[in-house]
């Protein structure tokens, strides 16, 4: 197996470490608030407010289970609108009460289904993303799993992004792009590797702005080797954000995807 | 404030009685086969090419056909009123795709533009306005850099010097050939699109058939006013994608602009006869 699946096969791993239990590790005092006020709460999608080392934050993570049950219940991490709308609905309150929000990305990708589309999927991505391009606190994204494109990317328009060691990115999964690009699932590997999808490829790109290593015997075996670095960089990035002026935050976020894009001028 | 702009006329029923110049109708040629005969992928009936109006609509029930950039300002914009803006960008392989060059020469051929998006500056009814026009002749419209950026200049343009922007989405969703940066497009065209919101201008987006994907979950569901032509596909996801998720057959009409109206998330729907007219409308009210 190439390096990529076998980062990918970890990523995806039932036992791997979920969204609820990294805001257990990571803050104190954590109220989960639900439902987007318009259709229902997305447990796909777990969200609320928390204290780290003492500051108020907002904290939102796209939700895994460890089973059959739990996944039923999370829908397999796979949010509908009304998931992206309850982040969303969480981050204004963010905004409004000046708290930093983090996100726990982790999503093979929106939920494509009858009711997704009926109660409009994308107009809640695209929503997300401009409104978390503009959103008037700052914004930290923690990709710990998969991170599948437009799904992921509705909770990940952040002045920093952070990726576990074993996490991924991309536009698509490699599943998906050796049977759309080359109708060949047997592919799946090269298109693995092309695709250019773990943290250490990411980095170089600057998609991504810091790995986050995990313990050898696996992050679900030893977690506090990860959250200690996971709260060491947040110690350190708290306070720096929290303390910039609005206007050069979100200038900053504004220019960082500003620069996505690879082309010439003639 | 622009009141007495030239107005153009043209008649509700479609019939190809407006003399337009040659020089447009040679413009055309690309989206249409070549040969006599066309057929019409709605009604199904054989349809003689030289019927079809510069609206490109079927004489015989009137289904929408796709449209390439030159076609739509021919009837959108006011004659010898269209800049085209940021035409010099050219695609790269940022991900090493094998063959990407070749397969950007092809489309180029085929569609006979660049890249899948044209944009630029013109007048509708004497309004000016920002324009981007996608192509789904071109890799089904699908957005990589060069359009991620067209669009985001675009609208940064428009922020710049206080004017409107229309855009006239068709496509695919991301350019998957271009890996994660064709994702990154989607943060940055709705990054740019807010700078315009924030400031008070107006954006509207005109969905065509099809609208899906990546474009769909970004600046295509961000206009103020959202109008999209009859019976074109809107989604996000693709009708494949989710039969192959949830195993049953999709509701008739699923994913239509009909559709997208009655849930919502569709402002209006609008005849291609009457969108000039409408946008002109609509630019009007938005005078300061
Ligand atoms: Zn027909």
């Amino acid at each position: 197996m190439s390096e990529t699946m076998k980062k990918v096969a970890i990523a995806r791993k039932i036992e791997r470490t979920n969204s609820r239990e990294f805001i257990e590790a990571l803050f104190d005092d954590f109220i989960e608030f639900h439902g987007d006020r318009y259709f229902a709460d997305d447990r796909a999608i777990i969200g609320g407010i928390a204290s780290f080392e003492g500051r108020s934050v907002t904290v939102i993570g796209i939700q895994k289970g460890h089973d059959l049950e739990e996944n039923l219940q999370c829908n397999f991490g796979s949010p509908n609108p009304e998931g992206y709308r309850k982040a969303l609905r969480l981050m204004k309150q963010a905004e409004k009460f000046k708290r930093p929000v983090i996100t726990l990305v982790n999503t093979a990708g929106a939920f494509c289904g009858i009711g997704a589309e009926e109660r409009g999927q994308g107009e809640a991505i695209a929503r997300n993303l401009m409104e978390m391009a503009g959103l008037k606190t700052p914004i930290i994204s923690i990709f710990t799993g998969e991170g599948g494109s437009g799904g992921a990317l509705a909770l990940a328009v952040a002045d920093t992004i952070w990726m576990l060691e074993n996490g991924m990115y991309s536009v698509l999964s490699p599943e998906g792009f050796a049977s759309i690009l080359w109708r060949d699932s047997s592919r799946v590997e090269e298109a693995a590797t092309l695709m250019k999808m773990t943290a250490k490829d990411l980095i170089k790109n600057h998609v991504i702005d810091k790995i986050i290593y995990e313990a050898p015997e696996g992050i679900e075996n030893n977690l506090e080797f990860t959250t200690d670095k996971i709260k060491e960089a947040l110690r350190e990035t708290l306070p720096v954000l929290s303390e910039m002026p609005v206007e050069e935050l979100l200038d900053k976020r504004y220019q960082r995807f500003r620069q996505y894009g690879v082309f010439s001028e003639r | 404030m622009n009141l007495f702009g030239k107005k153009t006329y043209f008649s509700i029923e479609g019939t190809p009685e407006k003399k337009r110049n040659d020089k447009r109708k040679k413009k055309q040629e690309p989206s249409i086969p070549d040969g006599m005969w066309i057929k019409c992928n709605t009604c199904k009936n054989i349809i003689y090419k030289k019927e079809v109006s510069e609206y490109k609509l079927c004489p015989s029930c009137g289904a929408h056909f796709r449209m390439s950039p030159a076609e739509r300002i021919a009837v959108t914009c006011d004659e010898g009123t269209f800049t085209e803006l940021f035409a010099d960008l050219k695609t790269e392989n940022p991900m090493d795709y094998p063959e990407y060059e070749n397969i950007i020469s092809k489309a180029q051929e085929k569609s006979g533009i660049e890249e899948a998006v044209v944009t630029g500056c013109g007048e509708i009814g004497g309004y000016k306005t920002v324009l981007a026009i996608m192509d789904s002749h071109f890799m089904m419209g699908s957005m990589g850099s060069v359009v991620g950026e067209k669009v985001t200049r675009a609208v940064e343009y428009a922020t710049e010097n206080k004017l409107p922007v229309i855009i006239f989405t068709t496509s695919g969703g991301a350019r998957m050939q271009e890996g994660i940066i064709s994702l990154m497009q989607m943060a940055k065209t709705s990054a740019a699109i807010g700078r315009h919101n924030e400031a008070g201008l107006l954006y509207v987006t005109v969905l065509t058939d099809p609208t899906t994907g990546g474009v769909t979950a970004s600046f295509a569901m961000l206009g103020d006013i959202i109008l999209s032509e009859p019976k074109a596909l809107i989604g996000f996801a693709g009708q494949r994608v989710i039969q192959g998720t949830i195993h049953q057959k999709l509701p008739e009409g699923f994913q239509r602009a009909e559709f997208q109206l009655e849930h919502g998330f569709v402002d209006k729907i609008v005849n291609r006869l009457d969108m000039k007219e409408t946008l002109e409308t609509i630019l009007k009210l938005h005078q300061k």
